[in-house]
């Protein structure tokens, strides 16, 4: 073939296979962006005319196969005439390439994602690569949108409609061995095979994947009955007025055959929320986070972590996890066994039962009483108990035995990081990275800025934070940095609320519904009451007053979750609640409002640098409802005087300005 | 350049009694813990060592080049050659000298040595009779054929053969090492209450040297998936008393024999390491060493007389260096037996046999008490076989550094007929 492409190459082999490399220009990863299409789709045209033996489509990018459509592409839609025109591009070169009469094959390495997989189970077969990088999933959904390139007809057609509805619908992915279990892929093998399995398959005549009759009724006749089910879980996890994305799915595949241009009203709602376009942002505030501490190549290999407590032991946990090799250090090595303990436990559940992994991690978590891995590492973390004196000690031992360049970093939440570095012969040398409990869940850590910290320091703790696979925020050491700064005045605020008499169920159910993941009460009863009282006290200082009832329960030995009782009783890690009652007017405005001011204020003394990045920290610190776009950008769009709000309280309008 | 050979430090597992059930570390994994926890302490990286050896009795069969594999395991990266030595109980002392060996030679400068065994997760083999079978119904493919395998099968061929007994029987002269202990007792007239008194005696120094913690500076201790936390050698029996151990039957030659389970060293599971370097690795690294290996010897004798391998091992030595046994401050006369230790006490002060068996023309003397095994030995600690040789050694250069010595010799009996010895020195004025 003599034409040649952008963004695609066609190799053709002696048993007269075309072998359709994707190649995207100007990037490291493949993404289909309109032009990537619209070549893909003139190839298909040319192959029409003349067929191959057979078609086998992979990737020429060692990043992995196809990471979903562009997502630029995708923002800059301004017209529902413009997003249809895009629906339909992505539709009609699937549907082209589905109905080719030769065999086609996706062999699918690395990442396939989106757009990616909705071009996979367009082809007869896929073989995919046993390896940790590989993952399949249709994500739309957690930008707000739907897989709309026939997504939402094959997969369910593939591999029946309860699990492709699980995917579609929570957007989580699937690795090679499970594609192949669930007969996503028809074959799951190792690398060194890959090229051959790909050509003996295309070339085999095999039928293509069949559902089983009761499944092909579920997938047809029976979809309402399969639908309302499946709506019934998702109303359990999402409110179609903040999430319609998972709705429209449901019924874009049981009413239009998954076909999402003969939807008309669903991709109205979709296109006239505002969801889609706030996921979006969030999604580019994930990446701007991940951008942090990207340039200086600094590649911690050891991590020293002083503290064996629950943060400690788990942050020291997550780092092995992570592959780097971990000292952890405390009084004693009976101090430093429950942590292994836990750690086990995360490894089980992480590595999904791969004894050798869980092996090789906990050989990398190295229990060291005396302190000696100091000496080599490359990030050393404090996690000890708050204590001021303490802590300034152990950085005077830590400086005189730490490698001149290892990054010194604590992890303190409520102490001056300026009263612990001026203790250090170099003060600028002390950070903070400060991780949030749990560790395992929580993808955001705080990287703190004090008076005098090296730039460079603080841009390796970004790297090491990125290295941990979490999101490094930059923030100035303030009271609370910014996470537990608009946390604090929230839960208080709740809390105040308790005490006048609303019950913590009514409060909790005001709060799910604007869109937090958890109400504040029950998160003060996870955090634990004793430490909700001691932040109060870092956040308000020594003389403020905290709710009386919450001192009576800390004085009665109720911590919440951890001792069993708190403002609920917990059973098995559950929160006993009763019946919730109807809020009163503006009750999730009231308790929202002091989180959004502390945000606002966070930003005006530059604890963050931007509000965009004030929004991410709260996001993805907090879980702050991602539907909003954050706390700031629901400010600007018009926050509680939105349709379905109430009007903006004009404290909050004055501090905006 | 010197061809001195130093010992820079040493760390080892607690030794951990078998329980008649699979200990809660594979061997690699006792290997790998207190291999992590040593190289941690140390001014070097893992991946700095020249070669990682280890001595191992009876690797696992998934792990048979148990070296390379716990090498791997303790992140010494992929260029660090690692590498697995047996020379039955010693291979923990073949592992040291084959340091030694490769340092002199200039081969490798530093080198993580070092002996692993986890008796306790000895396999139960199928009998010969049983694999004989099995390959029979492997082969068997119409129905006809497999019924009819199934007709040969007999409940008897289920049997197991236990792993461990065919390691500490000698396939020579086809006696378990206990019956090789009986002989001597039986060469050397030692009397039942000898041996127990011997056995009591080990129980209590472990227990006095625990409780002055002489053994906190070698032990790294462990901590299991669920956290319980395992610190010290726990087959040492506090209660430990004459009248109990008199009451124990004999083992190896039944109703007539002299030696018990508790006059015998215990089936444990248990690692010890040692770093090994040259003067040149010393200097470029700045390390502060315990001590140097002076010499080292091997000897062969009859191997129904293994016990005696020590002092076969160690009149060379001493005969090199122009020393008596009371010359060197301290001993370290691995316990197989409380009988084999004796035995050897004897046949150091036995002129007649010091004449036939090794030729001299007087008996340089038994070894004063208080320098031999003075913080008591693998009677009460246990013996895993691969990791005793370095332990003795290990410990002997804590006890010269403790009390103040010089010179010391650890020597240890083989199974088969081998004896080994090694001449340490402490470096005076070391790390305070």
């Amino acid at each position: 073939m003599s034409v040649t492409y952008k963004h695609w190459y066609i190799e053709r082999d002696a048993d007269g296979l075309a072998w359709l490399w994707f190649d995207r220009a100007e990037s490291a990863a493949n993404t289909l962006s309109a032009e990537a299409l619209d070549e893909l789709a003139r190839i298909l045209a040319a192959f029409e005319a003349a067929p191959p033996a057979g078609l086998i489509v992979a990737s020429a990018k060692s990043a992995g196969f196809i990471a979903g459509a562009d997502i630029h592409e995708f923002s800059a839609l301004d017209s529902p005439a413009a997003a249809r025109a895009l629906i339909a591009r992505g539709w009609n070169t699937f549907e082209r390439l589905a109905a080719a009469r030769y065999p086609t094959l996706a062999l699918v390495r690395g990442h396939c994602l989106g757009g990616g997989l909705e071009l996979a189970l367009a082809c007869r077969y896929r073989v995919v690569v046993d390896e940790p990088a590989t993952r399949l999933a249709l994500p739309e959904v957690m930008l707000g949108i739907v897989p709309g390139w026939g997504g939402m007809k094959r997969l369910p057609a593939l591999i029946g409609p309860a699990p492709a509805l699980d995917l579609m619908l929570t957007g989580k992915g699937v690795d090679a061995r499970r594609a192949k279990r669930i007969g996503l892929a028809d074959e799951c093998v190792p690398e060194r095979v890959m090229e051959n399995a790909a050509r003996m398959l295309v070339l085999s005549g095999r039928p293509a994947h069949r559902l089983p009759l009761l499944l092909r009724l579920l997938n047809g006749p029976l979809k309402a009955v399969v639908a309302r089910q499946a709506r019934k879980q998702v109303a359990r996890r999402a409110r179609p007025q903040h999430y319609p994305a998972p709705y429209a799915i449901l019924d874009i595949w049981a009413r239009h055959g998954g076909n999402a241009l003969a939807a008309e009203r669903e991709m109205a709602t979709i296109l006239g929320s505002p969801t889609a376009q706030n996921l979006v942002r969030v999604f580019f505030l994930q990446e701007r986070l991940k951008g942090f501490g990207k340039d200086g190549g600094f590649a911690p290999r050891r991590v020293h972590v002083v503290g064996a407590g629950v943060m400690g032991g788990d942050i020291a946990a997550w780092c092995a996890l992570r592959g780097m090799t971990v000292t952890l250090q405390d009084q004693s090595v009976e101090r430093i066994a429950p942590a292994i303990a836990r750690a086990t436990k995360l490894y089980d559940r992480k590595l999904r039962g791969d004894a050798r992994q869980v092996r090789f991690a906990l050989d990398r978590l190295i229990p060291d009483p005396q302190g000696h891995g100091a000496a080599r590492a490359d990030v050393i973390v404090e996690a000890i108990f708050e204590n001021l004196e303490a802590k300034r000690e152990l950085f005077q031992t830590l400086e005189a035995r730490a490698k001149p360049d290892a990054v010194l970093a604590t992890n303190t939440s409520s102490l001056r990081l300026e009263d612990i570095a001026n203790a250090l012969k170099s003060p600028s040398r002390l950070v903070g990275i400060h991780f949030f409990n749990p560790v395992a869940m929580m993808p955001l850590v705080e990287v703190v800025e004090g008076a005098e910290s090296d730039a460079g320091a603080l841009s390796r703790a970004a790297a090491f934070v990125r290295a941990l696979d979490k999101l490094p925020l930059p923030v100035k050491s303030a009271p609370g940095f910014l996470v537990n700064a608009v946390l604090g005045p929230y839960m208080l605020e709740a809390l105040r609320c308790v005490e006048e008499g609303i019950a913590p169920e009514t409060v909790d159910e005001a709060l799910v519904a604007f869109g937090m993941p958890m109400g504040p009460i029950e998160l003060v009863d996870t955090v634990g009451l004793d430490i909700a009282v001691a932040a109060g006290k870092a956040l308000a200082g020594e003389a403020a007053e905290p709710p009386k009832k919450l001192l009576d329960l800390v004085a009665a030995g109720h911590l919440g979750r951890k001792s069993g009782q708190g403002y609920y009783r917990w059973v098995a890690g559950r929160a006993q609640k009763g019946r919730a009652g109807t809020p009163p007017e503006g009750l999730a405005e009231r308790i929202v409002t002091p989180l959004l001011q502390a945000a606002q204020r966070c930003v005006r003394d530059g604890v963050v640098p931007d509000a965009d990045l004030a929004d991410a920290g709260v996001i993805f610190g907090t879980g702050f409802a991602p539907f909003t776009g954050g706390p700031l950008h629901f400010l600007r769009q018009g926050g509680f005087a939105r349709p379905g709000g109430a009007a903006v309280p004009a404290a909050v309008e004055a501090a905006s300005h | 350049m010197s061809d001195s050979v130093y010992i820079v430090d040493g760390a080892r597992t607690p030794f951990l009694k078998a329980k008649n059930a699979p200990g809660p570390f594979a061997a690699a994994d006792l290997a790998t813990a207190a291999g992590s926890a040593l190289l941690a302490r140390q001014r070097f990286a893992p991946d700095q060592l020249d070669e990682v050896i280890l001595g191992c009795a009876s690797p696992s069969p998934d792990e048979v080049n148990i070296g390379r594999v716990v090498a791997l395991r303790m992140g010494c990266g992929q260029k660090v050659p690692g590498w697995t030595v047996m020379r039955n109980c010693a291979s923990g002392m073949q592992a040291l000298d084959s340091a030694i060996a490769n340092i002199r030679a200039g081969r490798s400068q530093l080198v993580l040595a070092g002996g692993v065994d986890a008796l306790s997760r000895a396999p139960l083999l199928f009998s010969d009779a049983m694999v004989r079978w099995l390959s029979g119904w492997y082969a068997a493919k119409t129905a006809g054929h497999k019924l009819a395998a199934l007709r040969r099968f007999r409940l008897g061929h289920l049997a197991p053969v236990i792993g461990i007994m065919k390691g500490l029987t000698d396939p020579i002269v086809g006696q378990m090492m206990g019956q090789t202990a009986e002989n001597l007792a039986h060469r050397f007239g030692i009397s039942r209450v000898e041996m127990d008194e011997y056995a009591l005696a080990s129980h209590r120094r472990v227990a006095a040297a625990q409780d002055a913690g002489h053994f906190d500076a070698e032990i790294v201790p462990l901590i299991d998936r669920d956290g319980t936390v395992y610190r010290h050698d726990d087959g040492l029996r506090r209660d430990a008393s004459l009248e109990g151990l008199a009451k124990l039957k004999p083992f190896f030659d039944k109703r007539y024999g002299r030696v018990t389970a508790g006059n015998s060293s215990q089936i444990t599971d248990g690692a010890a390491w040692l770093v090994l370097a040259s003067e040149e690795a010393v200097e470029r690294h700045g390390l502060e060493p315990l001590g140097r290996i002076a010499d080292s010897q091997w000897a062969g004798l009859d191997p129904a007389q293994m016990g005696l391998g020590p002092v076969h091992a160690a009149v060379p030595l001493l005969q090199r260096h122009g020393l008596t046994p009371n010359d060197v401050d301290a001993w370290e006369i691995n316990e197989a037996f409380a009988a084999q230790v004796i035995a050897c006490q004897r046949a150091f002060a036995d002129a007649d046999w010091c004449r036939a068996e090794l030729g001299l023309a007087d008996a340089p003397g038994a070894i004063a008490g208080e320098r031999l095994n003075a913080d008591g030995g693998a009677v009460a600690q246990g013996h895993p076989v691969g990791a005793s040789g370095a332990r003795i050694v290990l410990h002997l250069l804590q006890r010269l550094r403790r009390t103040g010595g010089r010179r010391g010799i650890a020597a240890i009996c083989i199974g088969g007929g081998l004896g080994g010895a090694m001449l340490v020195e402490s470096i005076a004025g070391a790390r305070g």
